[in-house]
């Protein structure tokens, strides 16, 4: 079990300058991390191209309605957020209850960097290196029942600390769901921490979920509860507007928004003058994700 | 006097361009320029059609027609500034790529309305010279209502842009509609009082 210390963590700038250094090398980055690292990191063929994104952006561009509806609102409005202590409830259809603070979890699972594109349903994405663990490791400890079909993840509801939630803009607490075959998904991840470091407040500290291949909203910040369930739980953005946001929610350029294209998105932090870039299929993270929808309209199960 | 004031007020209707040129300037356009760019130009053109719309109810209320002289040109600004908001979409954003923006345009109803309001906009600024007046009389006045329809237009552009309750697109919309409110109240005080 290897805890990261904070001596162990890399700056950002020396971070980036020996991923400078190997690219100089002639090596790209992703065939520097395969080595002595976990497939995931590396499975996908567009991790080739994965460069990560700047921290500023990472870290200043946020959609978290919770602290408001601005891009800039969760990094100026949650600097003070508390995330110690934070206790995180495993429940529902499952054979052990778990109830777990965040400090154990951080212990009991080896966070490992994990550089996932995350493609906003707004059409723009970017690469973020995270910090953070298969979510079926932790599932396995609560051991489901097999009336656990699907998963519910339920956000932290504390408007005094969290001024979007004093407004309607959703329904409170934020809630996501996935099936329970995509929740015990190796590339499903809790995240923990990004470019190494702790989890920033604005990007859903202290845990956060991360489901690569789904539109960025899936992907629920501030967790408190976990629960396993039996039918197919509706979601915050499901209950706003079910005709806009379906429950799989799958990256795909061929399926609309109804008030957006989703055949192409902007990549955060190239500039002015750069190109839109096309969209993939399941963000792509096709080759490991696509057996899960075999034979489903996706059109339909949008 | 008054030809300078005018001219002072052009200068500051080039404003949210001289925001745009600093903060290129000062690399400050933040993770997603060409969005910032398009909705700065966008929330500006809803500002000059607020602006367009207040010179009646202000000429009303302080019995002054001063204000009449800025309509045309606060006017034109909306059709500048729609036209900036729409050049960054088409050729920055989309790098003139027709195939996806003409499917925008069809199926996509904010993109819709927004464009259809540009396309209002065309007459009005090909008819707002002195001689078209002439030229159009009574006619121009009813052609010249239409901005109404685009101010409308406008403001539903932003609402169905928004993916949830946003306070921003709101309040414009209840500044325009206030402002064609107004105006209801003007006309039937005309037919009372002939």
């Amino acid at each position: 079990m290897k805890k990261i210390s904070f001596s162990e963590i890399t700056p950002e700038k020396i971070y980036l300058k020996r991923r400078d250094f190997i690219k100089k090398l002639g090596l790209s980055t992703s065939s520097f991390l395969m080595i002595g690292q976990n497939f995931l990191n590396n499975a996908n063929a567009s991790t080739n191209k994965l460069e990560p994104t700047e921290y500023r952006y990472i870290s200043t561009y946020n959609n978290y309605y919770e602290f408001g509806t601005r891009k800039s609102d969760p990094v100026e409005k949650s600097q003070n957020f508390k995330t110690e202590p934070w206790n995180i409830k495993i429940d529902g259809e499952v054979e052990n209850k778990i109830n777990i603070s965040a400090l154990e979890i951080n212990n009991m699972f080896e966070s490992e960097e994990r550089i996932y594109r995350l493609r906003c349903v707004e059409g723009w994405s970017m690469v973020i290196p995270w910090m953070g663990f298969s979510l079926s490791k932790l599932l396995e400890k609560a051991k489901p029942n097999n009336k656990a079909k699907f998963v519910e993840f339920i956000s932290v509801y504390d408007p005094v600390q969290m001024p979007g939630q004093k407004y309607p803009i959703l329904q409170w607490p934020y809630k996501e769901g996935l099936r329970i075959d995509e929740a015990m998904h190796p590339l499903t991840t809790l995240v923990t921490g990004l470019y190494g470091k702790k989890l920033p407040n604005q990007n859903g500290a202290p845990l956060r979920l991360i489901v690569p291949w789904k539109y960025g909203f899936k992907s629920a910040k501030a967790i408190v509860n976990i629960k396993l369930v039996e039918k197919m739980p509706t979601s915050s953005w499901m209950r706003s507007s079910p005709r806009e946001y379906g429950f799989y929610s799958n990256v795909n350029p061929n399926v609309d928004h109804p008030r957006w294209s989703q055949a192409s998105e902007r990549v955060i932090g190239s500039g002015i003058l750069s190109e839109r870039i096309p969209t993939q299929m399941f963000n792509g993270y096709g080759d490991e994700v696509a057996n899960l929808y075999s034979g489903m309209d996706l059109k339909k199960y949008f | 006097m008054i030809k300078y004031f005018k001219a002072f007020i052009f200068f500051l209707c080039l404003w949210p361009i001289g925001i745009i040129i600093s903060n290129i300037y000062y690399n400050d356009l933040g993770a997603e320029p060409v969005k910032k760019i398009m909705n700065h130009f966008g929330e500006w053109t809803l500002i000059f059609i607020c602006l367009t719309l207040s010179m009646s109810p202000l000429k009303r209320i302080t019995n002054l027609s001063f204000w009449i002289k800025f309509r045309r040109m606060l006017g034109l600004f909306v059709f500048f500034y729609a036209t900036i908001h729409l050049l960054t979409y088409v050729g920055l954003d989309y790098r003139f790529d027709w195939e996806p923006i003409i499917n925008d345009v069809l199926k996509k109803k904010y993109i819709f309305i927004g464009f259809s309001a540009w396309l209002l906009l065309i007459p009005l600024a090909a008819t707002s010279s002195q001689k078209m007046i002439r030229i159009l009389k009574h006619n121009w006045k009813n052609l010249h209502r239409l901005v109404y329809v685009i101010a409308i237009f406008g403001s539903l552009h932003y609402i169905w842009l928004s993916k949830t309750i946003f306070f921003k697109p709101l309040i414009y919309t209840v500044i325009i509609v206030v402002l064609l409110a107004l105006r209801i109240k003007i006309k039937k005080r005309d037919i009372n009082y002939g």
